[in-house]
């Protein structure tokens, strides 16, 4: 069962809001009193896709446990454009860990809480991929592993931003970073590493593992509320567009999360216990080329002469992807 | 307060750090000029009477709509809906069926009952209108709602104009006609009807009128020679339409041949096979694709059997036949003699080939211009003697109701200016909402709602009503096909997609507003705003 869209004209549960709706329908970010867990003043850049994914994820875990909700987040963008002392934008308790280790921390605060009898207060975890896919990730796996109590979230803008955009374990083939650069016969990230860290955490058994952009509020939501309605570990992994490292247009963020999305390259689903239990369909089914275009990461594979192979390779990891969630035999 | 080891500052709120100083470009909100209010010659608010009409509020959608047409259930019914084509939605799936919800809510009014609300307290002022056509009945509506006294002169024995005497029942039911004409006269409206005006400036010093609004249509029938025995019947649509008003049907015969391309050839068609005959000939001189006529009605008409012979012209009508010339296209585009001739059948010859103006009321008029036939009048619908003024079929326009009626308002908006010695301040024109402004991810796919149609048997025999109404479940639906183009429509997507929490949301019915303090500039707003009510605007550095 995924987010279940309401086919309200005229445009239904696409937008942030929908005035024609009943307002327990209505979403958190559009609730005039919404906490705005991450406040305005942060640092992130124009068009951030991380401060708005933190933001719509903490928010609706904030409604979800009745404003009783501990935060714990690994160095990063996040971490560093919130908190430059001796301001924070946080407007919830949040703690500040190391770059490696935000998931062994939130777990260390779950264990307390229950040792002293708050089980009504909540934990999550958040971290940008490289802490969480690379240096995070073996307390990450230790977390899963031990069930702990933690919603453990990934902000996923595919590389280490905070640091000036090198490669994480999280950044895509092809893509140009400050470390793979597009020189030589391979330009790019090479293919066939990298870590499929949704996939890993459903490989560990736990309850509940989803995947979501800023493109589709609606879902996200869902996603966390869904996610707060289980005790044990808990993933969710949000696509963040970082216009920055990928060289898009800042007004273009929630559009590339979009085109993720409906090329098939970034799959949004969800499992239970390990198994795929709901994903989104593709709405408006897009080639790849027209998601890589607009950024300038992917620039050479548009250069005199294309690379077709790369982008074709690019486009065989959609049709992949398409065929293993089966995200295309909408019905709508 | 006693600092733990290594702290000097209080802890602080990021909200002293003032994030738009980094701004470059700016997000405004806008209201952008919605295709299809562009597209209205009535001047209607479309996609405002739209906004209300989707949350269900159908009351307050008429109320929008009538500000500039008061007659919104013949419009639902006989407007070629100009404002469909120019649909953004058009673009996206089909366009939404505006005509189709204004009827709704023209027939929702007349059922409930709702009335005007009486306007501006009384001028002192009194105006003619001459004739109680869709021109004149509109801009004594809006006269009457600006405070004058109005008090129209109607040559024939009933209100409505070519609503009545033209537009065939089977399109637009007379109940309907009525019931928008009463309430346009409950306003105070006075109507004197079998009142020709013969002269007009004496008409007005009689009755002490400050100024004239002239509606007098076209209704004199265009002839064309054509050689004809004795005993050959011909007839003019106008005539034989009007007649249908009366207590004589017309005797058309067996065998009907209409001759012309618009409107009203169609309608002088139908209405034959309704009144009995066997076969109706429409016969025109060009193609079907150069037809005047809308195609809906040229299929209509095919539908209920009319026939249609294109590319031919009548050469000579006799008793029971009549001969026609074939013809063929030149290079141009105009038809030329072929020299094949073809003998038709048919008791009786209709000829459709449009009207002219009776002018003959205005003679003794000084400083009027006419020509081809028409009152020349200038931007402010005057004519050349001063606070005379004219509109509908008798000036330079397209002949249609609708522009009928927006000749109406917008002379019933600048005599008043002239009665009140001032010019009308028209506010300029906001930007057109084009289709690419808009971000058309967001909208829910939608099929367009099709109205349901009359049973084709009744069609070829009765008078009733060939296209039939939304429900209201089938209204709602069409109205929130609406995209609002140009116009926030509260979706609350700038307050949720900004990364920045700069916009502020002021409640429902109030819209947003940004908070310029936090605004970076990144622009996701404007490109997320599904209908194109923000634009970018470069900071001066
Ligand atoms: C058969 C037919 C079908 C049509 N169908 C459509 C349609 O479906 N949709 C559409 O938009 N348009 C249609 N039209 C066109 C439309 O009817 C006209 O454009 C419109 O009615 C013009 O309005 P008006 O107020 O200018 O004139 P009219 O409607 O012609 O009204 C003029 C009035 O003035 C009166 N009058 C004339 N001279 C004098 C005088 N000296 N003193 C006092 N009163 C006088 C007349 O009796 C008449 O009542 C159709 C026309 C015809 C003929
Ligand atoms: C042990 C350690 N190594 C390196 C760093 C430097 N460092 C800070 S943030 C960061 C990258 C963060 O990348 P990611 O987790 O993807 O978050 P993003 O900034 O992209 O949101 C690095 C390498 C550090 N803080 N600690
Ligand atoms: S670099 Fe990218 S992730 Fe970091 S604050 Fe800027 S936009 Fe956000
Ligand atoms: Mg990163």
């Amino acid at each position: 069962m995924a987010f279940q869209p309401v086919k309200f004209y005229q445009t239904g549960t696409f937008t942030v809001g929908n005035r024609l709706l009943a307002p327990e329908e209505r979403s958190v970010q559009a609730d005039m009193a919404r906490i705005n867990s991450l406040n305005s003043g942060h640092r992130a850049c124009q068009g951030c896709g991380e401060a708005l994914g933190a933001r719509y994820a903490i928010d609706a875990a904030m409604r979800s446990t009745g404003n009783r909700l501990i935060a714990a987040n690994a160095t990063g963008c996040l971490e560093v454009f919130s908190t430059p002392y001796p301001e924070t934008s946080w407007q919830i308790p949040w703690i500040h860990s190391v770059f490696g280790n935000a998931a062994a921390v939130a777990t260390g605060i779950a264990a307390a809480l229950k040792v002293k009898g708050h089980a009504e207060v909540r934990v999550v975890a958040q971290g940008g991929d490289g802490g969480t896919t690379d240096i995070g990730f073996g307390c990450l796996s230790g977390m899963f592993e031990r069930n702990d109590d933690v919603l453990y979230i990934c902000y996923d803008n595919e590389a280490y931003m905070n640091t000036g955009v090198q490669r994480s374990s999280a950044t895509p083939p092809g893509a140009r970073t400050a470390t793979t650069m597009a020189v030589g016969p391979q330009p790019g990230n090479c293919f066939g590493q990298g870590k499929d860290l949704p996939r890993i955490a459903m490989a560990h058994g736990i309850p509940y593992v989803a995947t979501a952009t800023v493109a589709d509020l609606r879902d996200l939501e869902y996603k966390v509320a869904r996610a707060m309605s289980f005790h044990g570990a808990r993933y969710l992994h949000i696509l963040v567009p970082c216009p920055v490292g990928w060289g898009h247009g800042s007004h273009e963020t929630i559009r590339i999360a979009r085109l993720a999305r409906e090329t098939g390259l970034f799959p949004v689903f969800e499992a239970e216990d390990g198994e795929v239990t709901g994903v989104s369909k593709i709405r408006k089914p897009v080639p790849v080329e027209e998601y890589l275009r607009p950024q300038k990461r992917f620039a050479h594979l548009f250069g005199r002469p294309p690379r077709i192979d790369i982008i074709a390779g690019l486009q065989e990891i959609a049709d992949r992807n398409i065929r293993r969630y089966g995200l295309l035999d909408s019905t709508d | 307060m006693e600092k733990p080891f290594a702290i000097t500052l209080d802890p602080g709120s990021s909200l002293a750090n003032r994030t738009g100083s980094w701004r470059t470009s700016r997000p405004e909100y806008v209201d952008r000029l919605p295709p299809c209010n562009h597209a209205c010659p009535a001047g209607e608010n479309i996609q405002g009477w739209l906004y209300h009409a989707e949350s269900g509020d159908y009351e307050a959608a008429w109320r929008e709509l009538v500000k500039n047409n008061p007659l919104p259930a013949i419009m639902g019914r006989v407007c070629y809906h100009p404002c469909e084509g120019a649909c953004n939605r058009g673009r996206l799936d089909e366009s939404v069926a505006i005509n189709a919800v204004e009827r709704f809510l023209g027939d929702e009014a007349i059922r409930r009952g709702w009335r005007f609300a009486h306007g501006a307290p009384t001028s002192g002022r009194r105006v003619l209108v001459v004739g109680a056509g869709p021109s004149g009945l509109s801009a004594a509506y809006h006269l009457r709602t600006l405070g004058h006294a109005v008090e129209i002169h109607e040559a024939g024995p009933l209100a409505g104009g070519m609503m009545r005497f033209g537009i065939p029942q089977y399109r637009l039911p007379r109940e309907v006609l009525d019931a928008e004409i009463a309430r346009i006269l409950d306003l105070g409206v006075k109507l004197v009807l079998n009142a020709k005006v013969d002269d007009l400036l004496e008409t007005m010093r009689a009755g002490r009128f400050d100024a004239a609004f002239l509606a007098v249509g076209a209704h004199i029938a265009k002839r064309a020679y054509i050689p004809a025995g004795d005993s050959s019947r011909i007839l003019d649509a106008v005539s034989v339409l009007r007649s249908m008003e009366g207590e004589d049907q017309p005797l058309l015969g067996r065998r009907v041949v209409v001759y012309g391309g618009g409107n009203t050839a169609i309608d002088v068609a139908r209405t034959a096979r309704r009144l009995g005959a066997e076969e109706a000939i429409l016969v025109y001189r060009r193609t079907r694709e150069r037809m005047p006529a809308h195609d809906f009605e040229v299929e209509e008409a095919l539908q209920e059997g009319v026939m249609m012979k294109w590319l031919s012209t009548i050469r000579q009508a006799d008793e029971g036949r009549i001969v026609v010339e074939k013809m063929r296209l030149d290079d141009k585009g105009f038809p030329q003699p072929t020299g094949e001739f073809e003998t038709l059948e048919a008791d009786s010859l209709v000829l459709a080939l449009g009207q002219d103006v009776d002018l003959s009321l205005l003679q003794g008029v000084p400083d009027l211009e006419i020509r081809d036939g028409v009152v020349k009048v200038d931007s402010h619908l005057m004519t050349g003697y001063p606070g005379v003024f004219a509109g509908g079929d008798m000036v330079p326009s397209e002949r249609t109701v609708t522009v009928a009626i927006g000749h109406g308002k917008k002379a019933a908006r600048n005599i008043d200016a002239w009665l009140r010695g001032t010019a009308r301040q028209l506010a300029p024109r906001h930007e057109l909402a084009s289709f690419d402004k808009l971000n058309t991810w967001y909208y829910s796919d939608a099929p367009k709602t099709v109205r349901p149609v009359l049973d084709i048997l009744r069609r070829q025999s009765t008078f009733d009503e060939v296209v039939g109404g939304l429900d209201e479940g089938n209204a709602l639906f069409e109205a929130r096909r609406c995209l609002s183009c140009g116009n926030c429509f509260e979706c609350d997507n700038c307050y949720g997609v900004c990364p920045d929490n700069a916009v502020i949301k002021l409640g429902p019915g109030k819209r947003f507003r940004f908070n310029y303090d936090y605004c970076k500039g990144c622009g996701i707003c404007a490109a997320e705003c599904p209908c194109g009510a923000i634009r970018m605007v470069a900071e001066q550095i």
